[in-house]
């Protein structure tokens, strides 16, 4: 089965790096095929920023993403440029502390900036929160092959804190 | 053991490279290729290596040539402008035959253009950018796999026909992460060395003279001038000219079928897609979704030298089709081969064609 996984915040937020971890989940650790794609442009310091995953079964022909069935949105701005247009069957999970609207798919509320402000005292590992919250919502890939593709990609002596981030993501992501 | 890792486009193109033994990079970074200056720079030295960051694309192929002449593997990676700066030089590397690896992750132009879109709108330029008649290699790689495989290719098609040779990527498998496997050692083939009692440009029966680089103990005399066997000048002979460049051209083209690289995906169809590069994998994906013997598919690694002989491989073909991130260029190619109508499925702007486009051509010149 063919995902379309679509990731836009601003940046500076590791949005790049999250779509990078998840494909390098799929594709290394959990025996699936992955492309990973993003935006190049001057717009995407500070302004909106956005990576993009597509993972399948099978080996990826067409590599670019066509209409995707998982989006993650970290910033108002990420929304407006690229997730208000999500399709009615698509799923959004959505840093509820950092965007206003809402999609007319179904989607999650993870309130992954906050999360990682104040319950893990690092602000930056909110990407790593709503990644874990995306693989508990989704079962895009498995919780094995993640925690492994996240250990690979976060600088050494953070490994603890990006676990225990990813964990509360998954906590979020079963709840919500 | 081979190591498997989850890379982008550009970083598998130098893994390739240091793989293939290069130890030399003179450069100037320009987006998109400018992933691959960066991972030499690191990597390059911590293999014994030398990475010069140049002032510019003129200097870089000039840096290049000359690595080369002191026997190391050597290459540089540019997109459209930066190649055009280029194209001087590469003659004198044609003229000189330099074996050197030249990789353009092609962009949009003319000119600037868009530094961060795809195109494949420089495939005449590297066959033709350079003034006067010579012959070069030119290959197309579709995948990140490919970009390290057709890397390591390069370089072995540069040394064995001593000419530069060109990986033509574009921004799409420059950019793209995918999964590839490097293996632990690669299938090496350098230069046959200068043999005793030749001369320096004395062709063998191949048309490729030995190699004798700087230090190897012979004195060479190395000129973008027309030069006779011993490689001195002789500018004003007719004939001497006329020996020179046809042997440089048919050094090439006489080893068509042996530089060839293309799939040939059902053989016996009517209608026939032509591809290389990015554009090859929307094809793939518009026969995998609707799968039909009539319809069939000859997707080249290598595009120059152009192997006519694979567009014998479909009898029955009645159209060709051309998918190409450019306006129409190696689509001339093709109709100068066959007889049949060629149609051009021209795209610029950046973005690959979508399967629902090339079903839409399909369906218009059934």
């Amino acid at each position: 089965m063919r995902h379309e996984v679509r990731f836009s915040g601003y940046g500076g937020q590791g949005i790049i790096l999250s779509a990078v971890i998840l494909g390098r989940a799929a594709a290394l650790y959990d025996n699936k095929y992955a492309v990973q794609t993003q935006v190049y442009g001057p717009e995407a310091r500070g302004g909106a920023s956005m990576g993009q995953v597509v993972i399948d079964d099978a080996p990826i022909l067409y590599p670019e993403v066509a209409e995707p069935d998982i989006y993650v949105i970290m910033s108002q701005q990420g929304f407006e440029k690229y997730g208000v247009r999500a399709g009615k069957d698509a799923v959004m999970l959505i840093d509820s502390d950092l965007v206003r609207s809402r999609p007319d798919c179904r989607y999650y509320e993870i309130p992954a900036t906050s999360e990682a402000k104040n319950n893990l005292k690092r602000e930056i590992v909110a990407n790593i929160v709503m990644i874990g919250a995306l693989v508990a919502a989704t079962g895009v890939v498995s919780r094995e092959a993640i925690e492994r593709a996240v250990l690979d990609s976060v600088p050494k002596g953070t490994e603890e804190l990006n676990l225990k981030a990813l964990k509360r993501g998954f906590e979020l992501g079963e709840r919500a | 053991m081979s190591r498997t890792e989850f890379m982008q486009g550009n970083a598998a193109c130098a893994e390739g490279a240091l793989a293939a033994g290069c130890r030399f990079f003179g450069g100037y970074p320009i987006t998109p290729s400018t992933e691959i200056a960066e991972t030499m720079a690191r990597r390059l030295p911590k293999v014994g290596g030398v990475f010069i960051a140049m002032e510019d694309e003129i200097a870089s192929i000039a840096a290049v040539i000359g690595a080369a002449w002191t026997g190391a593997r050597a290459m540089t990676a540019t997109s459209g402008p930066g190649f055009s700066l280029m194209m001087e030089n590469i003659g004198y590397a044609a003229m000189t035959e330099t074996p050197c690896v030249i990789v353009n992750v092609q962009r949009g132009g003319p000119s600037t253009g868009q530094p961060t879109r795809a195109a494949q709108g420089d495939m005449l330029q590297c066959r033709f950018g350079s003034h006067g008649d010579y012959s070069t290699i030119a290959i197309t790689p579709n995948s990140v796999q490919e970009m390290f495989d057709l890397t390591v290719k390069a370089f072995n098609l540069a040394d064995r026909y001593r000419v530069p040779t060109f990986l033509m990527a574009d921004e799409i498998v420059g950019h793209m992460r995918e999964r590839v496997t490097i293996p632990d050692a690669v299938e090496i083939e350098r230069p046959r060395p200068l043999a005793e009692g030749r001369l320096p440009f004395e062709a063998g029966d191949d048309g490729i003279p030995g190699f004798a680089p700087f230090g190897s103990g012979r004195a060479v005399h190395v000129t973008g001038l027309t030069h006779d066997e011993r490689g001195y000048p002789d500018t004003t002979d007719p004939e001497a000219h006329d020996i020179l460049v046809r042997r440089l051209v048919a050094k090439v083209e006489s080893a068509r079928r042996d530089i060839a690289d293309y799939e040939v995906t059902n053989p016996d169809a009517e209608t026939v897609f032509v591809t290389y590069g990015a554009p090859s994998r929307t094809v793939e994906q518009v026969l995998h979704d609707r799968p039909d013997d009539s319809i069939g598919h000859l997707r080249l690694r290598v595009v120059w030298p152009f192997p006519d002989f694979a567009l014998d491989e479909f009898p029955n073909a009645r159209t060709f089709l051309m998918p190409e991130l450019n306006m129409g260029q190696m689509v001339r190619e093709v109709e100068r081969h066959v007889d049949q109508p060629v149609v051009s499925i021209p795209k610029i702007g950046g973005e690959l064609h979508t399967p629902a486009e090339l079903v839409r051509a399909l369906e218009a010149c059934r």
